[in-house]
């Protein structure tokens, strides 16, 4: 059974649908022990970083997500969820997770494309990602597939070995994270077509050793 | 780099679509599941429904169609027509839509745009304008004018300052729809696209006019838009999501060319 975390952060069937359609049995739930008896868990998110930590804080659920993460079960944050396991967040100036030393940064005002012109925020829409280093979540997926992006900031760890693969826009910057246990994506797989699902498939099978 | 996106729009009346695909063999289609799905595997960036149900009560059943196509594609969609309320966006987002556009409930009562990002977030708000060209005004300066009812009303409101007054209230996108254009074939309207698109920061989903891949070059590089609704060019068979995702690849447009 697969845990998708509830914490009152935006529209959750899409991530049960795009998981059910993969054949897997999951739950979206807030139950604190039903999320620690879960195989695998799964951090989803749209919203803003201050009312979704506010929203763990309230329910206790951050004290849940230390505990899956540190059983060493499977634990995929996505959208949000990349980016409040890092420490902190500049939205609102917000104390994250801290799963993984880092800051969630704007991204800089006044953009531009490499023909000038100015660069819309949220960086919305199918971009490419570059894989920056080799892991099971990865499996299948070439640098031509795309994915599907709605944010205004960006995970920014500490480690780079902690950064998994980068998209540009503007610049540069991290969208999928992994260590150990743990894996995220800035974008969202189950709103990504097929490149999406195979992650999500790749997450479902994925045996962190 | 940012892909432009290619959306197929689709006219449901009573959950049924009102232009079937008719393909060359009249296999007509007019289950707007199935549509989504055949566009889904084609490659369409994302899709766009408008509920054209006359009554309030038969809502019910764009919902249920929402809540299955949800579960067949899984890439972006939004649902507009009819909205009136933060309640009937709540209903549809739960179904399973992206997002939700507003357009004559908004020219009527702006701050359902403000609600309604406030709910739920500005990526989930998309403004719906129709607009038609008019003589330069003191009240309308641009000489694009907002109208509602398929054109047959004129607001006497501005199309760059509503885009404007919109982008403020937390509308996330803008569906910019031209009646002179809609319907005609003959390409999209450039010139208001480029205007609306060069005032705001958020993404500008161009509509109506659409008649061959051209028109979508055109507007997307010339009318500087983010994104290119289409509909009878593809659901008649005279054009196809990747045969229209080809030509712009060749013309140098980047669009999404794996899925």
């Amino acid at each position: 059974m697969i845990a998708i975390i509830d914490y009152e952060a935006g529209n959750l069937t899409s991530v049960e649908r795009a998981i059910r359609s993969l054949g897997r049995d999951c739950v979206v739930t807030s139950d604190a022990q039903t999320i620690r008896d879960a195989e695998r868990v799964i951090f989803p998110g749209v919203g803003q970083a201050g009312s979704a930590m506010a929203s763990l804080a309230r329910t206790e659920l951050s004290a849940v997500i230390h505990d899956v993460y540190a059983s060493g079960r499977p634990f995929m944050g996505i959208c949000l969820g990349t980016q409040i396991i890092l420490s902190h967040s500049q939205e609102y100036d917000t104390p994250c997770l801290g799963l993984l030393e880092g800051e969630v940064k704007a991204f800089p005002l006044k953009m531009t494309d490499t023909d000038g012109s100015l660069l819309k925020i949220p960086h919305m829409g199918w971009n490419r990602i570059h894989q920056v280093s080799d892991h099971p979540i990865l499996e299948g997926i070439t640098e031509e597939d795309e994915f599907y992006f709605v944010h205004s900031y960006y995970p920014a760890p500490v480690q780079r070995e902690h950064v998994l693969a980068e998209c540009t826009y503007g610049f540069t910057f991290p969208v999928m994270l992994g260590h150990k246990n743990l894996v995220s994506s800035q974008f969202h797989p189950e709103k990504s077509g097929k490149a999406g699902l195979k992650i999500l498939d790749n997450f479902c099978r994925w045996q962190p050793c | 780099m940012l892909s432009r996106r290619i959306i197929p729009c689709l006219d449901v009346r009573e959950g049924r679509t009102t232009k079937g695909i008719k393909f060359k063999n009249n296999v007509d289609i007019g289950d707007p599941v199935e549509m989504a799905k055949l566009y889904y595997e084609q490659g369409a960036d994302e899709i766009v429904f408008y509920d054209i149900t006359a009554s309030h009560e038969k809502r019910d059943i764009m919902i249920d169609v929402v809540r299955r196509v949800a579960e067949t594609i899984f890439i972006p969609f939004s649902v507009g027509g009819g909205i009136r309320t933060v309640d009937d966006m709540r209903a549809v987002l739960l179904a399973g839509a992206e997002k939700v556009s507003v357009n004559s409930a908004a020219v009527k009562n702006p701050e359902i745009i403000r609600q309604g990002a406030e709910a739920f977030g500005n990526q989930c708000v998309v403004l719906g304008m129709d607009v038609k060209q008019v003589e330069v005004s003191e009240t309308i300066p641009s000489g694009y004018e907002i109208v509602i009812n398929g054109g047959r009303k004129h607001m006497g409101m501005d199309a760059v300052q509503w885009a404007l007054k919109a982008q403020e209230l937390g509308a996330g996108e803008i569906c910019l729809n031209s009646i002179d254009a809609d319907g005609m074939k003959t390409g999209y309207e450039v010139n208001l696209t480029r205007l609306i698109s060069e005032t705001v920061d958020i993404p500008v989903i161009a509509s109506g006019g659409a008649g061959e891949p051209e028109h979508l070059r055109e507007v997307l590089t010339d009318g500087k838009a983010d994104a290119a609704l289409i509909a009878s060019m593809v659901h008649y068979g005279d054009y196809t999501v990747p045969g229209i995702k080809e030509y712009l690849h060749n013309a140098g447009v980047k669009v999404r060319n794996r899925w």
